[in-house]
């Protein structure tokens, strides 16, 4: 089984590197081939999932810290105390089954050659590694593998301004990484291991403690590594550029996962190897969040471009799962890993949708868009789908992660976290406002030149890399532990909590 | 006054060095033949790394009571391989330019292998004297070079070349007897000269010391074009035919970071050092996002690197292993990107502009991965996982010291650098693909290109290979 998570990594590697190595006609075919052994690949590790420790079997100071499903762990650079220790445990379980389908998905519908159909391998390399790796300085090393990538697919089948967008990119995000390095290697000769798993918890077994000072600084800097990758306001101005003009792939994956690595790396990495400079940052952190809902919701009610507004409304539901940390407690944290999810499945539909609107009318401009309904009705319903999701319907995947991270704001009480959940919950009214406004603009009405030209028809190829996203979103808002099932032990590990 | 015992096999890597430069000379004269010497020379360069390697750790030798001046350890052996490494590289770029008789084969065989032997000495060096008659050996036959070129009739003479040549060469007599003189200085206060020797000096010395030192540092700084003492750098690397600036950007920096490690692990030079590293890389980094120019703008980045070295010797003694390791994977991702302007520029042509790489990777698409490789490494950042490596290792020697600050410049530069590494690398994708620009690259380039890859791709995965062995 440890085997498999160096598979989960190679197969995609060796892939990119036959694509980038075969006829164009052919990358379609072979790229998804990987993607697919890759993908089954990532949902394997729910086979070794222990039942030993269930929650009321365990307390916290039993056993090991942390206890990965399957891991790994070699020597790779003993010098700078860097260990090739991956492992699953049911916090990234769900990122990684997420990383592969969405790939899949990617990889599927990318009709634009090899190159990128290498550089999507690529960069599910970079996001795979990330969510796997248990060592710092291996986390660092795989967070850094997804920049050039990511720039190169901006850059080289991005819209108009694909330039000025992918140099923001790349730039905002390496200001980003390079405050990790500073916050992972502060930990790391502080703590004198990298290692997550000690690192984790280690208040209770008193290995390897950090002071509070340290903890403090070492926060602060992971945490302003993770909010611009996440995005949290104010770092989130990257976004909406790179996502206007990235192709459809691009933005699918850039929403889909690349922005889970920023919280994720808040939860694993922020809050696993810093819990008390974390408990010391969360109102900073709640204020931040709550801003960040309120203000995306705002700016996406003054969108006129597509896929700008979607973009920024990631802006309000990365708040929403910041928020969601921000409370540390577990079922905040449990609301955040939903809400990843749940973003992730939704918002690459949505990418999805608007990418293929924006390529056949030619236009991603709200004004020329219109009357969808009336040429292509099931554009127009899967659209009008995609968006009740983001908003948060009950019974959609997007309802458990604002609901409950509002929730868990007010269960953590005092003035303070309620005014926070008072505003968030009307940023998520707001976030209802503009997905009507966008449907009313973009579906209702009678049809715009730009749409009546366009091709209504959905084609094969675009269901299956649909289909499989919209049953997710309704599985996981149907039964949401499909998410949270193993995350009970881990978070209480990750937070300190008795059960 | 007994003289010193010679052990002769720890000398081996230095006999090997000159016999090459012997050998390039008699091989000009007797076989006549360009093929014969360059191959001679070639061979010379890397039997002198095969044997520093062989040799490895030694007893020193020409020792006195308290200290040797001949110290073969691991790291001296491993930079000696380099340093012959880097002039075989060096020397098969140059190939097509001398075969077009750019310049003199037998001339520069015997200048480059002398050069060499002067960089074998600078990293056995064990005292002061030795290090800096080193640094002239490596140093002396660079002027010659620089300006060493040769017009063909109804070819565009230019003097770059050679005022190329003259302001290097002003240059470096000046901070030779800056050197020169902190070394006496030093000498003066503390009687030592051997580098096992050197410390604090007693009480009423210490200002003459530290002034020493400083000097010391200063005049090493010119070696290596650290900021404010950069100025000859950009016009001296753009001037000269484009593998000496590799030499220059590589060999050359290699002996001065030596020299400065050597000084830096034993005196307090922490202050004037850290001040020269956040300027260096600072300046460096922001005058190359202006750059137009290739070969200018990887000077600048070149110089910006060595910041990054220098700010590691700013710690001392800790962070010598991480300058050195720093300053080898630079090395091999530097004459990557060099060897690649090598191959996508005309014969014995210059660096040219950047416009003349605009959609060079859609032509030659091998070479344009090989820099978009080397710009990653410079950059930091996966493909290039050597630098990446490197520089996690100068920023962990950082932060654990304390130098938090420190790290933190070098950080913010990394994003400055990577401003311009990515503007060459889109470069290099934009614009027509058609063949008319098309040149087959010659066979040594493409050699030294493909070794070196090979090389930078390994360090990349196993750097536990190089840091071991620092």
């Amino acid at each position: 089984m440890n085997n498999l998570l160096i598979a989960l990594l190679v197969v995609p590697a060796l892939g990119a590197v036959v694509v980038a190595l075969l006829p164009d006609r052919r990358a379609r075919l072979v790229s998804t081939g990987f993607a697919a052994v890759t993908f089954v690949l990532s949902v394997l590790p729910i086979l070794v999932r222990p039942n030993e420790y269930t929650w009321f079997a365990y307390q916290p100071g039993d056993g090991p810290p942390m206890v990965p499903w399957a891991e790994i762990d070699l020597p790779w650079v003993p010098a700078l105390g860097l260990e090739f220790h991956l492992g699953v445990d049911g916090i990234s379980y769900p990122l990684i089954v997420l990383t592969g389908l969405l790939t899949l998905l990617c990889c599927a519908y990318n009709r634009k050659g090899r190159a990128l159909a290498a550089l999507l391998l690529v960069l599910e390399v970079g996001v795979l590694g990330t969510f796997l790796a248990l060592d710092l300085i291996l986390f660092f090393l795989f967070f850094e593998v997804v920049l050039l990538p990511m720039y190169a697919v901006i850059a080289g089948w991005g819209g108009p301004n694909r330039r000025a967008a992918a140099r923001k990119f790349v730039l905002y995000t390496l200001a980003g990484s390079v405050l990790l390095l500073l916050g992972v290697l502060l930990v790391v000769t502080s703590a004198g291991t990298g290692d997550l798993v000690t690192l984790t918890g280690a208040a209770e077994t008193g290995a390897a403690e950090l002071s509070p000072e340290t903890q403090r600084v070492a926060f602060v800097l992971l945490a302003l590594a993770f909010a611009v990758k996440a995005p949290l306001w104010p770092l989130h101005t990257w976004l909406p550029d790179a996502h206007t003009e990235a192709p459809t792939v691009g933005s699918v994956l850039l929403a889909g996962v690349l922005l889970k690595m920023g919280t994720y790396g808040m939860i694993r990495v922020g809050v696993g190897a810093a819990p008390e400079g974390a408990a010391w940052a969360s109102p900073a952190l709640g204020v931040l969040a709550v801003v960040a809902i309120v203000a995306g919701a705002l700016i996406c009610l003054r969108q006129t471009e597509l896929k700008r507004l979607i973009a920024y409304s990631s802006v309000g539901h990365m708040g929403f799962v910041l928020l969601g940390i921000a409370t540390m407690s577990i079922t905040g944290v449990q609301a955040a890993l939903v809400g990843n999810v749940a973003h992730g499945l939704i918002t690459g539909l949505l990418f999805f949708l608007a990418g293929t609107i924006k390529d056949r009318t030619g236009t991603g401009s709200l004004d020329l868009i219109g009357g969808l309904r009336e040429t292509a009705p099931r554009l127009a319903g899967l659209l009008g789908f995609a968006a009740i999701a983001s908003l948060g319907l009950p019974g959609l995947a997007g309802f458990w992660g604002e609901a409950f991270a509002v929730i868990a704001a007010v269960k953590r009480g005092g003035p303070f976290w309620l005014t926070l959940a008072a505003v968030a919950a009307v940023g998520g009214a707001l976030t209802a406002a503009y997905f009507l406004r966008l449907l009313r603009r973009v579906t209702h009405g009678p049809a715009t030149p730009a749409v009546a030209a366009s091709s209504p028809a959905v084609t094969r190829i675009e269901w299956l890399a649909w289909t499989p996203l919209i049953l997710l979103t309704l599985a996981v808002g149907v039964v949401p532990a499909l998410v949270l099932n193993d995350t009970v032990v881990p978070l209480a590990n990750l937070l300190g909590v008795k059960l | 006054m007994t003289s010193q015992a010679v052990d002769h096999v720890a000398l081996l890597p230095l006999y090997a060095a000159a016999g090459t430069a012997i050998l390039a000379l008699l091989a000009d004269l007797f076989a006549g033949k360009r093929a014969v010497t360059i191959t001679a020379t070639l061979l010379g360069a890397l039997a002198t790394g095969v044997t520093a390697l062989a040799v490895g750790p030694w007893d020193a030798t020409f020792c006195v009571p308290g200290g040797c001046s001949w110290v073969p350890s691991w790291p001296a052996a491993a930079t000696a391989a380099l340093f012959a490494g880097l002039t075989a590289g060096v020397l098969a770029l140059s190939v097509p330019a001398l075969r077009l008789g750019a310049a003199p084969a037998g001339e520069f065989c015997f200048l480059l292998a002398c050069s060499m032997t002067g960089g074998v000495t600078v990293a056995y060096a064990g005292d002061l004297l030795t290090l800096i008659v080193g640094l002239e050996t490596l140093t002396l036959p660079l002027y010659v070079l620089v300006g060493l070129r040769r017009f063909a009739p109804g070819e565009r003479t230019t003097t770059d070349a050679a005022s190329a040549s003259v302001t290097f060469f002003l240059i470096s007599v000046i901070s030779t007897a800056i050197v020169l003189l902190g070394i006496a200085l030093n000498y003066a206060a503390t009687g030592a000269v051997h580098l096992g020797m050197l410390g604090p000096a007693p009480a009423p010395f210490a200002a003459l010391a530290g002034v020493g030192a400083a000097l010391l540092v200063i005049g090493l700084a010119f070696k290596v074009a650290a900021v404010p003492l950069h100025a000859w750098a950009p016009a001296t690397y753009d001037g000269a035919p484009v593998p000496i600036a590799a030499y220059l950007s590589t060999a050359s920096k290699l002996g001065g970071v030596l020299a400065l490690a050597a000084v830096a692990a034993r005196l307090d030079t922490s202050a004037v050092v850290a001040v020269l590293a956040v300027l260096t890389m600072t300046v460096g980094n922001l005058v190359a996002l202006r750059q137009t120019r290739m070969v200018r703008l990887l000077a600048w980045s070149s110089m910006a690197q060595a910041g990054y070295i220098l700010a590691a010797l700013a710690l001392g003694a800790p962070g010598v292993p991480a300058a050195l390791a720093y300053a080898v994977f630079f090395m091999v991702l530097e004459l990557i990107a060099f060897g690649v302007v090598v191959a996508l520029r005309p014969v014995a042509a210059d660096g040219g502009t950047l416009d003349d790489f605009r959609g060079a990777a859609r032509r030659h698409p091998w070479p344009g991965a090989a820099l978009v490789l080397a710009l990653a490494g410079l950059a930091g950042l996966p493909p290039g996982l050597a630098g990446l490596f490197a520089k996690v290792s100068v920023v962990e020697a950082l932060v654990a010291e304390g130098w938090i600050w420190l790290a933190a410049v070098v950080v913010v530069n990394a994003v400055i650098a990577l401003a311009y590494y990515v503007r060459v690398g889109a470069l290099l994708y934009t614009g027509p693909a058609e063949d008319t620009g098309r040149r087959p690259v010659s066979r040594p380039v493409a050699a030294v290109l493909v070794a070196t890859t090979i090389v930078a791709v390994v360090l990349g995965f196993a750097p536990q290979l190089l840091l071991g062995a620092l």
